[in-house]
Order: C-alpha cells, then structure tokens, then sequence
C-alpha cells in the first residue's frame, strides 16, 4: 500500500523536485522548503514564478516576481545567476554543462557555466524555453511557432512554423521532436529528423476540453503525457513519424475531474497523475491499471516529481497541502 | 488553511483603464494608488514611466495580441495579461482587486476579451468596467487622427471627461455631445486633474449580468421622447381587443421613431450607435436572431446591452456582449408598473440600422389572438 508523508504549506506550491534524496517544495510566495531530516526553509524569492531541476548539477533552478535567477543547491545554499529588476522571470531552462535558459520579454537569455550570456531575440514574447537532449541548442516557443537557435554558433534560427500563442515548448528526449502546448486547447508537434528539403512534418494533438498545463514524457520517450482532459492523454512517440494517425491512450479516466498534473516514472511505463480536486493515481500504459496514491485534498495538483529510485513521488498543490508519497509503503 | 488557499473564492475584480496619451491615466491610478479607501490593487502596466510609487504589485507587461485560432478575426485577447493574472491569482490573498492600465494606442477590445475567452482567467477573475479618461482639450484632435481614441470611447462603461478646466463651457458641452454621440450608454463625468469619487470608477459591475444596466439612467431614458408612430390603415399592429394581455404594451412596443445617435454630425465620427425598443419578444426568435447578428455582425460590433422582456416571463432577461462575445441570463423579477419592454443598444461601425429595427421587431411575441384577428 502507497503512504503518504504529509506537508502542509500555506499557499500555492509551484514546483517540487528530489535533489538527491531530499524533497524540495516550492512555494509561490518565494518560500522554498526541504525535508533534510526535519523541515527546513529558504526564502529564496519575493515571489516565485517557475523552479525546475537541473539534472546535470542535481540543483533547483528558480525564476521570480523580483527578477532573480537563482541556482539552489541540495543543502539550501543559494546563488544569484541573473538579476533583472522589475521583470518577472516566468521561464527558467537547464542546459548541458550548467548552461541556464531564462526570458522575459522578447529576449531569451543564456548563461553558461563561465558566466557569459548569449542573448537570443524574438518578434514576439518568449513563452518557453527548452534545451535540447544534445548539442547547446535551445526551441523558444513564441507567437506563431518555436525559434531553435544554436547558443555557441551564430546564425539564422531554424523557424518550426505554425499559426497561433505557443506557450510552452519540449524536445522529446531522442532529440527528434519539438512539441509545444497552446493557448487553445491543443499540442503541436514537429518532427526534426526529417531529410535536408523534405516537407516539414507536423503533429497537431487536438480534442482537449481545457489548456495542456503539464505534459511528461516517458522513459527513453516513448509516450507524451499530458493534461487538459478528466484524463491524461498519452500519445504514442516510438514509431518514426511519432503520433501521427494514431489515437492517444487515455489514462485514469473520471467523469468530470480534470487532470492538471502528469508526472512519468523515470524506467518504467507508468505516469502519475495528479487531479483538480487533489487526488493522485498512478496508471500504467500497457494495461491502465490504476493505483490510488493519494485521496483527494484541499486543491489542485499543481506539482510532482519523481525520486530517480522510482520509489517516491512528491506533490504539491495550488491550496498548499504537499507531501511525499512512497509506493512501497 | 488561510484565508488565501480557500478554493472557490470570489472572482478578483478587474477595471480596465484606457485614454490617449496624457488623458489623466497615471493621475487617476496615483490617486486609486495612494487614496485610503482600505483596499489594495494589483496593477498591470505597459510601462512603470511615470507611476513614482513604489508598490510591488505593479507589474511590467508588453502588451502581446493573440489571434485564436478559430478563424475569427475578431477574436483576440492578451496574452501577456494571461500570464500576469495566472501569476498574481497564485497568492490572492496580496490583493483586493486588479486594474489594466492600457496604453493610449491600445485596443481595448482583446483587453476585455481576455475576461472572457480565456479560461483560467475567467474562473478566477471578472472584469468590472471599462474606464476612458478623455483629455477635453484634445480630444477633435485625436478624434482626427486616431481610431483608437474613438474605440476608447465607444467601448467604455464609464468616461471621464477630463482636463475640463482648459475648455470654456461651450467647448465642454460639445465635446460631450461628441462623446455621448459616440458612447450613449456609458456614465459621464466632469473632472479636472482626474479627480473623481473612486466609487465612480471602480466596482461598477458593468459587465455583472446582475447588476447589468441598473445604474445606466442614460441606457434607459436617453430616447425618452420618442413618439409613437401614428398607424395608416395598413398597419400590421392591432390596436384593439387586448382583454387577453397581461400588460398593457400595445404601443410602446411599436415605436419607429427612435432617437438614435447616429449618423453622428460630427465629423470624424466612424463609430455608431442603434437604440432598438421593443415589447415583449418571444425567446424562440429572440435568440436565434441575437446568435445570428453576432455572428454575422460580431466584427462590426463593439458593444451591446439590452434589457429583454419575454412574453409570460415574470423576470426580466439582461444582455451584454463583446464583438462576438454575448452573454445573457435572468437579473430580477420586474418591478410592479415597470414597463415590460425590450430596450438593447448596439455600439459599432457599419451597423445596419434599417435591419436590425426590422428584425428586431420581428422577434416580438406576437399574440395569436391578434395575428387571427387581420
């Protein structure tokens, strides 16, 4: 039986993370709290908009209403990487090598590890940034499309075309597809490997009834989950051409509860989900199995995070009641 | 669990303040800024410039239009706004209500939209009005040589015509009348320096279907002297045997004679209004008229209101709607002696006054009784 180490915050948690073994909860108020034998807090932001986890440091990434991009470490230890008064730093990346993606306004900004910033500009606003899995390129997803720029070699971007508010934006992590979430109520994918010439290849993802918060790929990214449906989608990404003329499955299906939250386990075929009213399944892909983790709480999912063991999984939600769930009890 | 995380707390309101260039806008959001009525604002900006306040609730925003992707050219919202409010409503507890300033070249139609089309937006916040403040002085310029302060006006709830010190009283008397040309439902006020009541300009609920049009005295008796049209004997109206009628509507309901502000005398003028009066309507035609007009009209649309009056319907039914945007429900019973009839305003361009009087009327409830009677 899956158990459930309450936390309770006070406010909207933005993200979660594991670095190492410590859980990390992020708080919208700027608050970012551990559990490192007892309960520990840093105030790291006056107010914080995005925290991520950069795998190749083992450290959060964390953007703010006070225009800092800060680096946190497993031991709470903080340092500034950007400073930028006045702008709210909505999107934070982590690259390879240290390398960190941030933007506001038109300019997306990326600081490598030696401290040096390349700055990249759009027409339109940057909605998201994304690393690529090799190479230091970056997909920014902005009005109309997605910009892949090389951030060492200077040069006409690659422009992934199509009409539309593109407000987030992910490579499948094989490095063949770019797939972006819309304001309307779809994904749009692109396939990259496709000869020099050839037409580009495009993937709309439509039928949600709301907008795609969240979306998880699979192991070796096999499966695209996502939100925006009383289910999670789950589009098929292992054949060539990607989910094209295939029907997605859908996961943890209830009647009028939406999904907010999907969270792929890091080795095996199954996805967290996390729900409008608080409640977490886990659901495996081959057969939909369905596993209760944890009864509905005081409000949305708004964060999970796998454990690299697999073992553990961390939430948080927009009322402030997080926790660590062990499925293994 | 604090007050902030309470889910399904009541929806932020939000004023949109609009006005060309140095109209008064940033006097105005000083004064709602630093005057203590015990309530605090979120404010969103295009830019800091010249707000010297330090508050951390005034956030940054480039204005970003989204077209949606529905093939609709009217159908357009901010995303930036998106974004800002999605931020601001993750800690509600800071604020009590958000205010949009625009810039003075801005549409404020996505604006508006924005409280509409989007979702997340929508579930969490509720626009309150649309506030212009119009510079007297300059304004037959601007009307010359910028639609947007035209767009401003017409699409506004509550105008502030303001800087009325640097115009003579008959210059101030005729650029109301321009105003009020263009805009006749929103509220009107004087002021110089932009000093107003601020119970004047915020919490209005002008967008409230609740408490849609029952502050708008102009919405109700700007065509007051209207006449009833005299009947030639090929009248299609009956004007006898109404023992069957509960009410007492056989002439009000048939007016022809509305008087419209529009065409507008005054040059530079583009925006229109047409004042449609009626009796009681029957829903069945009611509604697929007002879905098809939007439709079909909803670029040319700015704004419409409307109070209906449906035949053995013992509430009266509220309209309102944003280009294509419409929305309507029940607000209250009628009054005793208060007259059961249907009054919507649509303010646009390119409205075709002749057909939307004529089918307007063809939406009336019609009695059988009488209709067997010719």
């Amino acid at each position: 039986m899956p158990t459930v180490a309450p936390l309770d915050l006070q406010g909207h948690v933005a993200g979660v993370a594991f670095l190492g073994d410590i859980p990390f909860f992020a708080e919208s108020s700027g608050l970012i709290h551990r559990l490192d034998h007892g309960h520990k807090t840093v105030e790291a932001h006056e107010g914080l908009l995005s925290c991520i986890r950069d795998e190749a440091t083992d450290t959060l990434l964390t953007g703010g209403e006070d225009g800092k991009v800060l680096r946190i470490q497993a031991d709470g230890a903080t340092s500034e990487l950007a400073n930028v008064p006045r702008k709210w730093i909505s999107q934070v990346a982590a690259g390879p090598q240290g390398a960190v993606a941030y933007a506001y306004g038109k300019t997306a900004h990326v600081r490598l590890a030696d401290g040096t910033v390349k700055d990249f500009t759009e027409e339109r606003t940057v909605e998201g940034i994304a690393f690529a899995p090799k190479g230091l390129r970056i997909a920014l997803a902005r009005y109309n499309g997605v910009s892949l720029h090389w951030v060492a070699i200077a040069g006409q971007p690659v422009d992934l075309e199509w009409k539309g508010a593109h407000t987030g934006v992910t490579f499948s992590p094989d490095g063949r597809f770019v797939v972006t979430s819309m304001q309307e109520n779809a994904l749009h994918g692109w396939k990259l490997d496709t000869k020099p010439g050839a037409e580009t290849r495009h993937m709309r993802m439509t039928g949600y009834p709301a907008k795609i918060k969240s979306i998880s790929w699979s192991a070796k990214g096999k499966w695209l989950a996502s939100s925006g449906a009383p289910a999670a989608i789950v589009w098929p990404f292992q054949a060539k051409d990607g989910p094209m003329g295939k029907a997605p499955l859908e996961l943890g299906t209830r009647a009028n509860i939406m999904v907010t939250q999907v969270c792929c386990h890091p080795v095996e075929e199954i996805a967290a989900i996390g729900y409008a009213d608080g409640m977490i399944m886990v659901v495996r892909f081959t057969d939909s199995k369905e596993v209760l983790l944890r009864r509905p709480g005081k409000g949305a999912i708004t964060a999970m995070a796998w454990h690299k063991n697999g073992r553990q999984l961390a939430f948080g939600s927009e009322a402030g009641d997080c926790g660590v769930v062990d499925i293994a009890g | 669990m604090t007050e902030a995380t309470t889910a399904a707390a009541k929806p932020i309101p939000v004023t949109v303040l609009t006005g060309y260039l140095g109209a008064g806008k940033t006097t105005l959001l000083n004064r709602i800024l630093t005057e203590a009525h015990g309530k605090k604002y979120a404010v969103i900006v295009n830019e800091f410039g010249e707000i010297g306040i330090d508050n951390d609730l005034i956030v940054e925003s480039d204005e970003e239009i989204y077209e949606m992707n529905n093939g609709c050219v009217c159908c357009t919202v901010r995303g930036d706004l998106i974004r800002v409010v999605e931020g601001l409503m993750r800690r509600p507890g800071r604020f009590d209500a958000i205010i949009v300033e625009t810039t003075g070249l801005a549409d404020p139609v996505p604006v508006a939209q924005t409280f509409f089309m989007d979702d997340d937006v929508r579930a969490k916040t509720e626009l309150d009005a649309v506030v212009a403040l119009v510079d007297a002085k300059h304004l037959p310029l601007r009307l010359k040589d910028s639609r947007e302060a035209e767009d401003q006006i017409a699409f506004a709830d509550v105008i502030l015509l303001n800087k009325t010190d640097l115009v003579t009283p008959e210059e101030l008397a005729k650029i109301e009348a321009t105003v009020r040309a263009i805009n006749p439902s929103a509220r009107i006020h004087r002021t110089e320096r932009s000093n107003i009541d601020l119970t004047q300009v915020l919490d209005q609920g002008a967008f409230s279907l609740e408490r849609a049009l029952e502050n708008e005295p102009h919405f109700l008796e700007h065509d007051d002297h209207h006449h009833d049209h005299a009947c030639g004997p090929d009248c299609g109206h009956d004007h006898h045997d109404h023992d069957h009628h509960h009410h007492d509507h056989e002439h009000h309901g048939h007016d022809h004679h509305h008087h419209d502000h529009a065409p507008s005398p005054i040059h530079d003028v583009t925006v229109q209004s047409v004042s449609l009066r009626g009796g009681e309507m029957n829903p069945d035609r009611f509604f697929p008229w007002i879905q098809k007009i939007t439709q079909t009209e909803g670029p040319n649309i700015l704004r419409l209101k409307g109070i209906i009056a449906f035949k053995d319907d013992a509430e009266r039914y509220v309209v309102q709607g944003v280009h294509m945007i419409i929305e309507g429900d029940h607000q209250r019973a009628w009054k005793d002696g208060e007259k059961h009839e249907s009054r919507l305003v649509f303010i646009g361009r390119e409205l075709d006054r002749e057909k939307l009087e004529r089918t307007f009327k063809a939406c009336e409830a019609v009695p059988s009784a009488e209709a067997a009677a010719h």
